[in-house]
C-alpha cells in the first residue's frame, strides 16, 4: 500500500485572542504557537497503521513555510517514509481549490494507493482539500471518516461520521482519497528513535516549477475568489461578565450558583 | 442574473433543518438575483420530501431514482453537475454537512465554478454575491468578492439562519435521472446508529462540560470533583471526546447530542458553532475561558475571563463549604 498523507501546519487558537494584522487581509500571526492540524495528526497515524498492518510506504506531503519542517519530521518520526515541503509565495493559500490543485499535482506522477488527509483544518475550516484533490487526481473519494478497514481486494470500507453520531458505511475502490476525522484512532507519540532516524530521512522541497505547475493556474489570478477583507466580529454578548480575581470571580460564581438553585 | 439553486437535505426520510435554512437564505437574495427558488431533491421515492420542500420554493425538480436511494457524494456530484448545465442557476447552495462536503467540493473543481464554504451570509450586490464566513472557528469573519461568473457555488453553515415558514406553493417537476447506471467505485453498505452509553446528557438538568482548554487527561479528575459537588453530569465539545477525556456518548454538538440542562458550566471551550448549535436550549449557561472574544461567550449568561485551573479550585473550596454548612 502506497499512501500519500497531506498535513498542514496551523495556529493554536482555542484559547488565544486573534487580531487582524495592518494589511486588513491576513492575522497577526506573531504570538500563535503553531502545530499539526488536529484532524492531519490522526491522519497521519491512520496511515502508520495501514503501513503497519498491509506494508508499503508513507510519504508526507505539506504546503507550508520551513517552520513546518519541525511538523513533517515528527510524522516521519511516527513513521513516514519521505516527505515533500511544496513552498511558492505565488500560490493563493486563501483559495482550498488551488491549494487541492498544488497538493494533487505533487501526487499525480506517482504511484499511489491511498491519499489521507484531514477532513478539516482549524484555521480556514473549508473542508474541501481532500475532496477537491480527489477530483483533480480522478479518484473515488470518501470524506469524514471514523472507521478504515482495509479488504484486501483493491477495496477499503471506511465509515464517514454524520450529524447525531450516525455512521454511514461504505465501500470504495483504490487508488482514492479519504478524509480522517478527528477520534478515529489515537495518534501516537513519536518514539525517540524514529525522531533519530527521522533526521535522516528525505524531505523534499518544491516550488510551483519543481511540479510542473504553471503558476497562473494557482495564483491570486487565477482564483475566482477575492478576500476583501478580515475582521474580528464583536462577540455580542449577553453575559454578565463576572470581575476580579480568580478567588473573588470563583466566590461571585458560588453565590450566583448557590442562588439559582444549581447545588 | 439568475435562479437560486438549493439543494435540499433529507436522511432517511426527514428533511433537515439545514434545507430550510437554506430556503430561507434564498428567499432573501432571489429578489436581488433576479431569479427563483429552485430547489433540487435527490433519492428515491421522494414525493412526499419535494412536496413539503416546495413549500418554500418556486420550483422543486425532483431526481427520483432508485441509484439515489442512499446518499453517495460521487452520485450527488454527477446528477448536479447535469442540473447545473441544464437550467444555468446564478447561485447554489449546499449544506456545509457531512453530506454536502462530500460532493460540493468536487463539484466546483469539476464545473471550474467560483466556490466559497460555509457561508454565514450572502447577499447580492449589483447582480454580483459578496459573501461571509468565519476563520479559526468563529474568531475571525472574512467578506468576500468574487470574480464575474455564471454560476457560483456556495456551501451553508448550518444553524446560521432562520429556518423559514413554508408560505410557497412551489410546482413539482420530476426530472429524468441522468445516472445512467449504478457507480462500481463507491458503494453505500449501511447506516450503523450511534452507541448509547450510561447516562443520556440530553436528559440531565446539569451538566459540566470540557473542552480542549483542559489540556490534560491529568486535570480530568479535578473538574470530575467539580461536577460532583455541583450534581451535574460530564460532557464536552468534540476536542475532549477526541482526546479520549470523554465517551462518545458525552459529546455535545452537531456531530453528538443537542443537550438543554437547566445549568451548563462550559470549562475552556472556545464554542465553535459545531458546539453552539449543541447548547441553544440550555437555560443557564456559565462559561469560563481565557480568550475575552471566545465565541462561547455570545451563549453565556455568566462570564469569567480567566485561566480556569485558578478559579475551578476555588470554586470546588466554595461549593464544599456550602454543602459541609
Amino acid at each position: 500500500m502506497k499512501t500519500f498523507v497531506c498535513i498542514k501546519q496551523v495556529p493554536d487558537t482555542s484559547e488565544a485572542e486573534v487580531k487582524v494584522d495592518s494589511s486588513g487581509k491576513a492575522v497577526d500571526a506573531s504570538r500563535f504557537s503553531f502545530d499539526i492540524n488536529d484532524a492531519d495528526n490522526y491522519a497521519v497515524e491512520a496511515a502508520v497503521q495501514i503501513k503497519e498492518a498491509h506494508e508499503g510506504t508513507v510519504t508526507v506531503v505539506s504546503m507550508g513555510p520551513q517552520s513546518s519542517d519541525v511538523m513533517i519530521r515528527m510524522a516521519m518520526a511516527k513513521g513516514g517514509d519521505d516527505a515533500m515541503r511544496i513552498e511558492d509565495s505565488r500560490i493563493n493559500a486563501v483559495d482550498p481549490l488551488s491549494v487541492a490543485k498544488v497538493l494533487a499535482a505533487s501526487i499525480k506522477d506517482k504511484e499511489f494507493d491511498l491519499v489521507l488527509t484531514g477532513c478539516m483544518a482549524s484555521d480556514d475550516g473549508h473542508m474541501s482539500v481532500g475532496v477537491a484533490m480527489a477530483e483533480e487526481l480522478g479518484v473515488p473519494h470518501v470524506s469524514m471518516v471514523k472507521d478504515i478497514e482495509v479488504l484486501g481486494d483493491g477495496k477499503i470500507k471506511a465509515s464517514r461520521e454524520l450529524e447525531g453520531g450516525l455512521m454511514e458505511v461504505v465501500e470504495v475502490t483504490l487508488p482514492a482519497v479519504i478524509t480522517i476525522q478527528t477520534g478515529i484512532n489515537e495518534p501516537r507519540y513519536a518514539p525517540i528513535r524514529g525522531i533519530r532516524q527521522a533526521q535522516k530521512k528525505e524531505l523534499s522541497v518544491l516550488s510551483l516549477d519543481d511540479l510542473g505547475v504553471p503558476a497562473d493556474q494557482v495564483d491570486e489570478s487565477a482564483s475566482q475568489i477575492i478576500l476583501n477583507k478580515l475582521y474580528v466580529p464583536e462577540v455580542v454578548s449577553a453575559a454578565e461578565f463576572i470581575e476580579g480575581e480568580p478567588e473573588e470571580k470563583a466566590e461571585k460564581l458560588a453565590s450566583i450558583l448557590i442562588k439559582g438553585g444549581h447545588v | 442574473m439568475g435562479d437560486v439553486l438549493v439543494v435540499a437535505e433529507h436522511r432517511q426520510g426527514e428533511i433537515r433543518d439545514v434545507t430550510w435554512e437554506m430556503l430561507n437564505l434564498a428567499s432573501q437574495i432571489a429578489p436581488d438575483a433576479g431569479g427563483q427558488i429552485v430547489s433540487v431533491v435527490l433519492g428515491s421515492g421522494i414525493d412526499d420530501i419535494a412536496g413539503s420542500v416546495a413549500g418554500a420554493s418556486d420550483k422543486v425538480l425532483c431526481v427520483d431514482d432508485p441509484l439515489l436511494e442512499n446518499f453517495n457524494g460521487e452520485k450527488y456530484q454527477k446528477v448536479l453537475s447535469a442540473l447545473i448545465d441544464e437550467h444555468k442557476p446564478l447561485i447554489v447552495m449546499i449544506p456545509q454537512t457531512a453530506e454536502g462536503v462530500d460532493y460540493a467540493p468536487a463539484l466546483a473543481v469539476e464545473k471550474g465554478l467560483p466556490y466559497l464554504t460555509e457561508l454565514v451570509g450572502l447577499k447580492i450586490d449589483g447582480g454580483k454575491p459578496v459573501a461571509e464566513r468565519q476563520y479559526y472557528q468563529g474568531k475571525v469573519n472574512a467578506e468576500f468578492s468574487f470574480k464575474d461568473a455564471d454560476t457560483y457555488l456556495f456551501t451553508i453553515r448550518e444553524a446560521a439562519f432562520e429556518a423559514i415558514e413554508p408560505a410557497k406553493q412551489g410546482s413539482v417537476e420530476k426530472v429524468d435521472s441522468p445516472l445512467k447506471e449504478d457507480i462500481d467505485y463507491r458503494k453505500f453498505l449501511e447506516y450503523v446508529e450511534a452507541e448509547v452509553g450510561d447516562v443520556d446528557i440530553t436528559q440531565s438538568e446539569k451538566l459540566l462540560a470540557l473542552g480542549r482548554g483542559i489540556k490534560e487527561e491529568k486535570n480530568v479528575p479535578d473538574m470530575e470533583e467539580l461536577a460532583k459537588y455541583l450534581g451535574a453530569d460530564m460532557c464536552g465539545s468534540r476536542a475532549a471526546v477526541d482526546a479520549g477525556w470523554l465517551p462518545h456518548d458525552r459529546q455535545v454538538g452537531t456531530s453528538g447530542k443537542v443537550v438543554k440542562p437547566k445549568l451548563y458550566l462550559a470549562l475552556g471551550i472556545s464554542g465553535a458553532f459545531q458546539h453552539l448549535a449543541g447548547i441553544k436550549g440550555a437555560k443557564t449557561v456559565v462559561a469560563v475561558n481565557k480568550d475575552p472574544n471566545a465565541p462561547i461567550f455570545a451563549e453565556a449568561d455568566y462570564a469569567i475571563v480567566d485561566d480556569l485551573f485558578k478559579v475551578v479550585p476555588k470554586l470546588v473550596e466554595k461549593l464544599k463549604e456550602e454543602k459541609g454548612a
